[in-house]
């Protein structure tokens, strides 16, 4: 039976509680550093060579960082598109769908560039 | 309405980061591709749209991330009375533009050095 205590022992309409909420915050300290890590390191690469590029994703600080980034951008933007999609579209099919690919697009990002630093940084 | 603007600024420029993480990954990935794949990838970012396309998502990535420091400061339940609001609606919209220019200045002087 849902208690009026029940529910508000930390969990509310999406069940989740302030987890998300706490998780959207660790996941923003962790990206201002890393996304300035990102910035330098792009910046400082532009007109490089192939092998230039390359060769600098490959140490490994730089694929711990950048899988990191990645990581933690990944689960931001899951979290930040899911509530503006909650916020803004109404109709439940919508909802769900979009919602779904919202899942999908951060995962298959996230997925794709930690094998792409992999691969890069254990070379072939 | 400011601070509205601001908001929806917040949720727009997420939106955008997101579009350029997909950039990131095809940078990412052509890279662990090879050559060819890069080399078309770089034909793409030298071009005028996809230098726009940079240019925008270095301002979104700058506005979002000082936006975000915004949130995060009012999070600890300072800078929340009128005067603070506005004073740091205008500090994100300015510093995100000083910041993307800079940035972008910075890119080019740093470009013949290869």
């Amino acid at each position: 039976m849902a208690t009026p205590l029940k529910r508000v022992r930390g969990l509310g309409a999406a069940h989740r509680g302030t987890e998300t909420f706490w998780r959207q915050r660790v996941t923003a300290i962790a990206n201002v550093p890393l996304v300035i890590f990102l910035v330098l390191s792009i910046v400082s690469h532009i007109g490089a060579s192939y092998a230039q590029v390359k060769a600098y994703l490959a140490q490994p600080i730089v694929a711990v960082l950048m899988v990191a980034l990645i990581l933690s951008a990944a689960i931001h933007m899951r979290i930040g598109l899911k509530e503006i999609i909650e916020d803004y579209v109404h109709s439940e099919y919508c909802k769900v769908a979009a919602l779904l690919l919202v899942t999908f697009f951060a995962g298959v990002v996230g997925i794709a560039c930690t094998l792409a630093i992999l691969k890069i940084s254990l070379g072939s | 309405m400011l601070t509205m603007m601001m908001s929806i600024a917040h949720r727009i420029t997420g939106f955008g980061n997101a579009i350029g993480f997909a950039l990131l990954t095809w940078w990412l990935v052509a890279i662990s591709i090879g050559p060819n794949a890069y080399a078309t990838l770089n034909a793409f970012f030298a071009s005028f749209i996809g230098r726009l396309l940079l240019f925008f998502f270095t301002w979104s990535l700058m506005h979002h991330m000082i936006g975000g420091i915004r949130h995060l400061i009012w999070d600890t339940g300072t800078g929340l009375d009128k005067v603070s609001i506005e004073v740091f609606a205008w500090l994100t919209i300015i510093s995100s533009i000083v910041l993307t220019v800079l940035i972008w200045i910075a890119g080019y002087a740093l470009m013949g050095r290869f």
